[in-house]
């Protein structure tokens, strides 16, 4: 299993903002994590990427438990964060340099990554601009191709849409899956844009911080007597 | 963690910290005119109401702007520290810190390459200035600057992780300016830049001495002032690393998720 989350809860003060979470995600699985504002998606999220410490439970990324050797769980973890987290100032390759760098991929190496990156998302003539002239869309592919360039097991896409127009949108959903086909990749999609949910080999619901469902699309329509999983989502999640 | 990932991110942090140094050359103007304007107008203006007795490692009597170069050298590091910090905060809004945090290197050490950066940032900018108090003619030889910049360095080490350490408690940018207000103010001017200890101790203001006495830039300034003579003073070496390594502690802590103020990257 590429991401094995088991009896993970946090809590702010009173606040419990995950309540006893568990899931998992196979390689080559692109898991859509569906939750309205505030369900706790992010806040899994953060503690995935270690940027939090889960109170109790653990979550283990290709073997490695991130609040133990969070070193080897992140070399094998892509992210796309909720906010956007690029150098505006740099240019998009400088971007990837960046992170290749960070994760320890050799220059010359990297360089043919960036290059293929770019290219698949076709970034190629936007190399040498800084990310600040580039549209939303593009952004957000330069934040995907920066994920992927690190060759990850496990990509982890925070509402990362938001913002999108819908054929951007679509176009990198596209991409995302097709990179599940290729490359095994293991996918966790968190959004609260049901459409985005509809093709997912599994969708996994959250509300107040719990797992509410866990399982097909289909079967969530089914199990709340619904016409839509739209329906279906707002009947679960009310 | 393998020495060429390491190098590879040290080359990636202080690489982007100097390439932005390099991007804004008014930056390196703005570091260089706040000195130079003690130096020339505060210096001239005092150079007759303020004596600076003969006190070690002086010799002899001394202009007062030779006096107030180690303070002013620092000063550029410590403004620099404090760009630094501001730029942290920034990166965390941005969002651009939670690449740093989720890379797979330990936490400390993308720290400690940051400080490196802002160091390195703080020694050029102070050589800049050394080269305009000779300029201006300041009374000190290539040679004496030569032979201090290894404690510039330090005394850089040690304001950048302070610079470091205060990024942690500071959540937004709007509250940068005030606790400058309340940091670099007070750090300079309760220090040894602009008079002597024992000046301060002969006033009788005890408190303002005592506060002088302890605060690790008035040591940074002793160790340079001892440095541009040739001599070491160990009490001043000893405080600024101590605090380095103290500052560079509090700030990896605070850093860590486990333990840390950070609550939100």
């Amino acid at each position: 299993m590429t991401l094995n989350v088991t009896s993970v809860c946090k809590s702010f003060g009173n606040r419990k903002a995950l309540d006893n979470v568990s899931l998992h995600v196979a390689a080559g699985e692109f898991v859509a994590l569906l939750g309205p504002n505030g369900a706790g998606k992010t806040t899994l999220f953060q503690i995935l990427s270690g940027l939090f410490i889960a109170d109790r439970g653990k979550a283990v990324i290709c073997g490695a438990d991130i609040g133990v050797t969070p070193i080897a769980a992140l070399s094998q973890l892509g992210i796309v964060f909720q906010q956007p987290a690029l150098d505006l100032d740099l240019s998009v390759t400088a971007n990837l340099q960046f992170q290749a760098d960070l994760h320890g991929i050799a220059r010359t190496e990297a360089k043919q990554r960036i290059a293929a990156c770019l290219s698949r998302f076709g970034l190629s003539e936007r190399a040498g601009d800084t990310t600040r002239v580039l549209s939303g869309g593009n952004r957000r592919k330069v934040e995907l191709a920066r994920a992927l360039m690190t060759r990850p097991k496990l990509l982890l896409m925070d509402e990362a849409t938001v913002g999108i127009d819908p054929a951007s949108r679509a176009q990198i959903i596209a991409d995302v899956k097709a990179l599940c086909r290729e490359q095994d990749l293991a996918v966790l999609w968190a959004t609260h844009l049901v459409d985005e949910a509809d093709g997912a080999d599994r969708v996994i619901v959250m509300a107040k911080g719990r797992v509410q469902f866990d399982g097909l699309s289909a079967q969530l329509v089914a199990a709340q007597e619904c016409a839509s999983l739209t329906d279906a989502f707002l009947r679960l999640t009310e | 963690m393998k020495t060429a990932h390491a190098l590879l991110a040290l080359r990636a942090i202080a690489g982007r910290e100097i390439h932005k140094f390099l991007r804004q050359p008014g930056r390196l103007i703005s570091s260089l005119v706040r000195p130079a304007l003690w130096l020339v107008v505060f210096a001239v203006g005092f150079h007759d109401g303020l004596g600076v007795a003969i006190l070690p490692p002086y010799d002899t009597h001394v202009e007062y702007r030779v006096y107030m170069v180690p303070g002013l050298a620092m000063m550029v590091c410590l403004f620099n520290g404090m760009q630094s910090s501001l730029a942290m905060v920034y990166d965390r809004e941005m969002g651009v810190m939670r690449l740093l945090l989720t890379a797979p290197l330990p936490r400390a050490y993308l720290l400690l390459c940051k400080l490196l950066g802002t160091s390195f940032l703080s020694v050029l900018q102070s050589t800049a200035f050394f080269v305009l108090a000779l300029l201006f003619g300041v009374d000190l030889s290539i040679w004496q600057i030569a032979i201090a910049m290894p404690i510039v360095a330090l005394g850089a080490l040690m304001l950048a992780a302070f610079g470091l350490m205060l990024s942690v408690y500071i959540k937004q940018l709007e509250n940068f300016a005030g606790t400058m207000n309340f940091v670099i103010f007070p750090m300079f001017f309760l220090s040894t830049a602009l008079y002597p200890l024992r000046k301060i101790e002969e006033s009788g203001a005890q408190w303002i001495y005592a506060l002088t006495r302890f605060n690790p830039f008035t040591h940074a300034i002793e160790a340079l002032r001892f440095s541009l003579y040739g001599q070491i003073e160990p009490t001043s070496l000893a405080v600024v690393a101590a605090s380095t390594v103290v500052f560079y502690l509090i700030a990896a802590v605070g850093y860590d998720p486990q333990r840390g103020l950070i609550k939100s990257a």
